[in-house]
């Protein structure tokens, strides 16, 4: 047989029918619901009067809109009535059809994309979609995962089935080893900074290479997470023992022979030699420092070290023109240092750093020291209740409540500004979420994407700090 | 999803172009948990006076008179007559939702935004292309007879006015095929089950552990 790709290997093992028109119809393993999506494919299926084709491949959770306050009160207790009542349709639909839910006071509730690895949900050789852009995280265990719509969410519900065409395969090559203090989030709006937003389009991207092999689960997550911010709608890593290690004994995941089996199955889970990439980019990790994104998309990101650009080195028109509305929007100038940048608030959470090796690598610079008095609120959202749990049982809630930080229940929270926390108009956030887009975090708002540890070391400085200062100090 | 075989109605004209799917269904409905129920914020911000919000009673706010669905002569109209380019903008599938629930079943104009025109056919409305002095036309005797109604038949392919005269339109085979027998995309794929059961046995057979799991 040819030289295949991972992507090639999982998209054909999971074609039922290829169309004459390209199209192929591909079998999902597993369907990921949360509130905001679900409730018209729902309906769909009632009006139709038709029954989800299999429950035990639907997994649903409310993220977006629950508060990360106090929430002992239950869902009645919402205040935003809308809110309200799209986390109340999920409950009932799930309870209808006898769909798995992990209610919001459940302790496995949380993000989708932190609730399905760490309950072995998502499993290496698996088709994933969810009606959520960032589906792409599953990935990380060498499954074909991505974003569908509303309709589409429908179509998976009634068939277990998805319409869909095949993509370019693209190779995103990273050799040689991060520095101290440099993570898998610097990596990926690294890589981001080199693609462009768009740059991935149509593409399924492979992250291969030295540097990979070498990062955790968790920090594969963080960096598939964020393919669909470089325009693709899949990223993915090769499955190895890292993959494995982790998977194994998680709730979901196959146990005694049938582990044996599967690890069996999943040693093919990799791109073969030879195999055909229609792109290639190479990474050196050396290169990458930690970062700052200074716009309002993504790809406008600098090293920490660097000055925010100057449209004048642009010759480009309509670059240059996006690089001044950016600077006009986010209130900064020109040749201006990044570490210049003062931030009003701080956001540890999001599907892309809320899990446990990211709240002890923001916990590690904020012990001992204290939030900044310009910034007037640091909150540290776990993504899921296990999370908050293990966080709690190592005692980094403390370490951050003894900085002044404020730890909060789990969910999506100001990533995008769905429940109550919001920034306010010209406010500038130091965030770990993945989109720094006009209004994302709330009307007006400056977001600035970091990792954790730079997202810490921001809080306790008051502005954007090189966080290897902080931990050689 | 509902047949489109044969339809006729009383036509409403929506003389202005570029209609975009913002104005067909302003941002703040989508908050709503429902695809149905948009029918009364149907072109919410042309057709009240007041600014809309999610989840809100209709019955008494008031109303732009001059805003054609609101006059009585195009009350109970169900052939929506527009201009170029209608539907740009986002590409909320809560456009055609909005449209069909408040009784259009077709949608006449020179062009179409493409991303509408694709949610219109998901949705059981036929959005029929017609150049524009022929639309000039309808316009014209729209206004000049109260209680104006087209039929559209997809079948023959043709719209055909009170006086009996008859225009062509194109629409894809495959489309039409869909349309005409009320098939959505999921009755499409449900064609093929007995592929998809095979396909799943199969599939069971190799990665047990993928099925039983999960439980409700
Ligand atoms: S954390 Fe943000 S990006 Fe992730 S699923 Fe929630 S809203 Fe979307």
């Amino acid at each position: 047989m040819a030289a295949r790709t991972l992507y090639d290997k999982l998209f054909e093992a999971h074609t039922v029918r290829q169309t004459e028109d390209g199209s192929a119809l591909l079998y999902i393993d597993l369907q990921l619901l949360h509130e905001v999506t679900s409730p018209q494919a729902f309906e769909g299926l009632r009006i139709a009067g038709r029954k989800p084709w299999r429950l035990d491949a639907n997994l649903a959770t409310p993220d977006h809109n629950v508060p990360t306050t106090e929430r002992s009160g239950g869902v009645d207790e919402i205040v935003d009535p809308v809110s309200r009542i799209q986390v109340k349709t999920l409950d009932e639909n799930c309870d209808d059809y006898g769909i798995l839910e992990f209610k919001m006071n459940d302790h496995r509730q949380g993000i989708v994309h932190v609730v399905g690895p760490e309950q072995g949900a998502t499993l290496p050789g698996t088709t994933v979609v969810c009606g959520d852009s960032h589906t792409a995280t599953h990935g990380a265990f060498g499954a074909l995962a991505h974003g569908i719509g509303t309709s589409e969410v429908e179509h998976v519900l009634a068939t277990q089935c998805l319409i869909t065409r095949k993509m370019k395969n693209m190779l995103i090559k990273v050799e040689g080893e991060l520095g101290l203090g440099v993570t898998a989030k610097d990596l990926v709006l690294h890589i981001i900074g080199v693609l462009g937003t768009a740059g991935g389009t149509g593409h399924a991207i492979e992250f291969g290479g030295s540097t990979m092999s070498q990062i955790s689960m968790e920090g594969r997550m963080t960096i598939c997470n964020m393919a669909i911010e470089a325009g693709a709608r899949v990223g993915m890593v090769a499955v190895d023992q890292i993959t494995l290690d982790y998977v194994e004994g998680r709730p979901f995941a196959p146990k005694g022979d049938m582990w044996q089996q599967a690890v069996d199955a999943w040693s093919d889970l990799h791109s073969d030699d030879g195999a055909h990439f229609d792109t290639v980019v190479e990474i050196n990790a050396a290169d990458v420092l930690p970062q700052v994104t200074w716009g309002t998309s993504p790809e406008m990101v600098v090293a920490v070290n660097q000055l925010v650009p100057n449209p004048n080195n642009e010759s480009d028109p309509v670059k240059k023109d996006g690089i001044n509305r950016a600077l006009s929007y986010m209130g900064l100038s020109a040749d201006q240092a990044i570490t210049d940048i003062a931030l009003d608030r701080i956001f540890i959470g999001s599907c892309t750093n809320s899990r446990i090796e990211d709240m002890r690598e923001a916990a590690k610079v904020a012990k001992g020291r204290k939030v900044a008095a310009n910034v007037k609120e640091a909150i540290v959202v776990p993504g899921s209740g296990l999370v908050k749990a293990q966080a709690e049982a190592e005692g980094l809630d403390k370490i951050f409540e003894e900085a002044g930080f404020q730890w909060r229940e789990p969910g999506c929270s100001m990533c995008l500004a769905m429940n109550p926390d919001k920034l306010a108009p010209k406010e500038h956030c130091a965030s770990t979420s993945n989109r720094n887009f006009e209004g994302r975090q709330g009307n007006g708002g400056r977001t600035h994407l970091v990792s954790p540890a730079m997202a810490a070391a921001a809080a306790v400085s008051g502005t954007f700090v090189d966080v290897r200062q902080l931990m050689e100090a | 999803m509902n047949k489109f075989i044969q339809h006729t109605g009383i036509v409403a004209p929506l003389d202005r172009a570029n209609v975009d799917t913002d104005m067909i269904i302003p941002k703040q409905f989508l908050k709503s948990i429902k695809r149905s129920g948009f029918g009364v914020y149907l072109f919410d911000e042309i057709r009240y006076l007041d600014e809309g919000v999610a989840d809100q009673d209709c019955t008494n706010r008031p109303l732009n008179k001059d805003f054609v669905l609101n006059q009585a002569r195009y009350q109970q109209s169900s052939v929506l007559l527009a201009r170029t380019n209608f539907g740009c903008g986002s590409s909320r599938e809560h456009a055609p939702w909005a449209l069909e629930d408040y009784g259009f079943r077709t949608v006449i104009a020179p062009s179409f935004a493409d991303i509408f025109y694709n949610n219109c056919f998901k949705n059981g409305i036929l959005p029929v292309v017609l150049n524009e002095e022929i639309v000039d036309q309808l316009f014209t005797e729209c206004a000049a007879q109260e209680g104006y109604e087209l039929c559209v038949d997809l079948e023959q392919q043709q719209v055909v006015t009170p006086s009996g005269e008859r225009f062509d339109f194109e629409v894809e085979e495959f489309r039409k095929h869909c349309l005409l027998n009320g098939l959505d995309d999921i009755d499409l794929t449900l064609q093929n089950v007995d592929d998809i059961s095979a396909f799943e046995a199969k599939h069971k057979q190799q990665s047990p552990w993928l099925f039983g799991a999960i439980k409700g």
